[in-house]
């Protein structure tokens, strides 16, 4: 019994200044479109929460259902922070593996305020993510350049390691439709642009967007019986949090958890994020032929690359500095263009990920297509300890 | 400016010490010796406590003061004003700088970084200590919060 991924769809990505739910529609249709599946096939919807939007927002799954006119599907919301896309995914695979579900979609659209990125709004004193802005004015960007400013004084990763990233990234994004920003950047732009958090440049961090990405999930079976031709398997989907004690600081905590009770973890959070992905699906990093990995901050890429298993902590600059990462090289890393093509759309991006490895396994991506790509990784981390990762076969 | 007959409170009750060597508070848990910050609430009370530790079940904990010197994990600076509930100390904003701190009790503590110092006074690695300072003023008087300063080597 397997789950596979029939088809994938988006809607581009940018600053549109429409509804939600119109993304979510183009995306869904365009899945199920891409799928060759009838709507009213469909047996389970997954929306992915977003909560920007007043009260169909907060309720996506059914906003979408209705908008694609009510066919008597199972219904189900998810919200995970930037990991919703993920969950969403894993509850449809959980329910047709289950043989409750036979062909199921998922949705994930949001419109994204311009800027950083804030609490809900109100007074809210027992709030981690109310307070980290309330006592110390700490943003995500913030967080990020924590994490870049360690990479250079352990490992001596500089800012134009980082440019580097995006140098490549938009060169990824050119030929891709969905991207909102197609257009080459040189290191000295990233390095002229202005600091946001020391050591980060504007050009190092991802921009907010508005987008949809939507993918439909059927049993193997089913796909068979459709004559689906080049359909992906979901391996693995992890959705773990972290184990105690949690080491390393995450947004939007104020501390980590104590090791003096218990020693050091063996593994940190976001590597066992990937390693749940890998045990599941019974592969080894050094299988993965591309990956698609959150990069927030130019930074957080080269730390993605390491938690993946891609290579040893420390030694993401050198694979960057030899090529490896880009198309062409030994495991390139977000042909997509990644966040910083696309921009923040919080529960679209995990799916935009599987959209985009679905695409490349299948051999069908035009003018950034990973040959021969046959294993296929995403990772992705929600706010409050949700972990995200994709792993597709074929 | 403020007036010296001001009051000067904590923005934020029960999380750190005043006077000359302030220090964070943590809950402990009285079974494993688990410390937590921020500290369990006092409004919430003792028995609100559930131990973090999966391993250990304990339910009690005791507040108590955290070392005042560690070393840099990290940190970083905002160069751009945050946004609300962020209350900025001056118009126009001043940046001011954000330090992870690791502590001898084998956690690390996010705080701003004294005024005055930068991310040019940091390093991963070098020490810091807590220090007690006006995050801003408001209608009730001076609201202050911890911060970290770096140690002179």
């Amino acid at each position: 019994m397997s789950v596979v991924i029939a088809g994938a769809g988006m809607h581009p990505w940018g600053k549109w200044g429409r509804n939600f739910v119109e993304y979510g529609v183009h995306a869904a249709r365009a899945a199920l479109a891409d799928a060759g599946v009838a709507w009213g096939d469909v047996d389970l919807v997954v929306g992915g929460e977003t909560v920007r939007n007043g009260y169909a927002g907060y309720v996506a799954g059914s906003t979408f259902a209705q908008a694609l006119g009510w066919n008597g599907a199972r219904i189900a919301t998810s919200y995970a922070a930037c990991a919703t896309g993920a969950q969403a995914i894993d509850t449809a695979r959980a329910r047709i593996l289950a043989g409750l579900s036979e062909v199921a979609l998922v949705v994930g659209a949001d419109t994204t305020p311009k800027g950083f990125l804030a609490p809900n709004a109100g007074e809210r004193w027992s709030d981690p993510d109310w307070l980290r802005f309330r006592l110390l004015g700490m943003t995500n960007p913030a967080y990020f350049a924590l994490y870049a400013r360690r990479r250079m004084d352990l490992y001596g990763a500089t800012s134009e390691d980082f440019a580097q990233v995006k140098v490549k990234n938009a060169r990824h994004g050119l030929a891709n439709p969905n991207a909102r920003f197609r257009k080459e950047v040189d290191v000295a732009e990233v390095l002229a642009s202005p600091v946001v958090s020391d050591p980060l440049h504007l050009l190092d961090i991802c921009a907010t967007s508005d987008g949809a990405a939507a993918v439909v999930l059927t049993s193997a079976e089913y796909a068979r019986r459709h004559g689906i031709a080049t359909p992906v398997t979901v391996a693995a989907v992890s959705t773990v949090t972290p184990t105690f004690p949690n080491t390393v600081i995450d947004m939007p905590l104020l501390a980590t958890d104590s090791t003096a009770a218990t020693g050091a973890p063996e593994r940190t959070f976001k590597e066992a994020i990937g390693a749940a992905a890998y045990d599941e699906a019974g592969v080894d990093p050094s299988d993965v032929d591309v990956a698609e990995v959150y990069d927030l901050s130019t930074a957080l890429e080269l730390d993605w690359i390491e938690d993946l298993g891609l290579c040893k902590p420390g030694e993401a600059e050198a694979l960057l500095r030899a090529g490896d990462t880009a198309i062409g090289g030994r495991i390139p890393v977000n042909p997509s263009g990644g966040l910083a093509c696309f921009g923040e759309a919080v529960p679209a991006q995990a799916i935009a990920q599987v959209c985009e490895l679905t695409w490349q396994l299948q051999g069908r991506v035009d003018g950034r297509q990973v040959e021969g790509a046959r294993v296929g990784i995403t990772a992705n981390q929600g706010l409050f300890g949700h972990g995200s990762s994709v792993l597709l076969t074929r | 400016m403020t007036a010296p007959s001001q009051t000067v409170t904590p923005v934020v009750e029960g999380w750190f010490t005043t006077g000359e060597e302030p220090r964070l508070l943590a809950s402990r848990c009285t079974r494993c010796r688990n410390v937590v910050f921020p500290p369990v609430s006092a409004e919430a009370g003792a028995a609100s406590f559930f131990c973090r530790n999966p391993a250990c079940d304990g339910v009690e904990c005791e507040a108590v003061e955290l070392s005042r010197r560690g070393t840099v994990w990290s940190y970083t600076d905002a160069q751009y004003q945050p946004p609300a509930p962020y209350v900025p100390m001056s118009d126009p904003f001043v940046p001011f700088a954000l330090a992870a701190v690791e502590l001898p009790e084998g956690l690390v503590v996010l705080g701003q970084v004294a005024a005055g110092y930068g991310v040019a006074d940091l390093r991963v690695g070098a020490e810091v200590e807590l220090v007690v300072e006006t995050l801003n003023v408001d209608e009730t008087g001076e609201r202050t919060i911890y911060r970290w300063k770096p140690v002179a080597a």
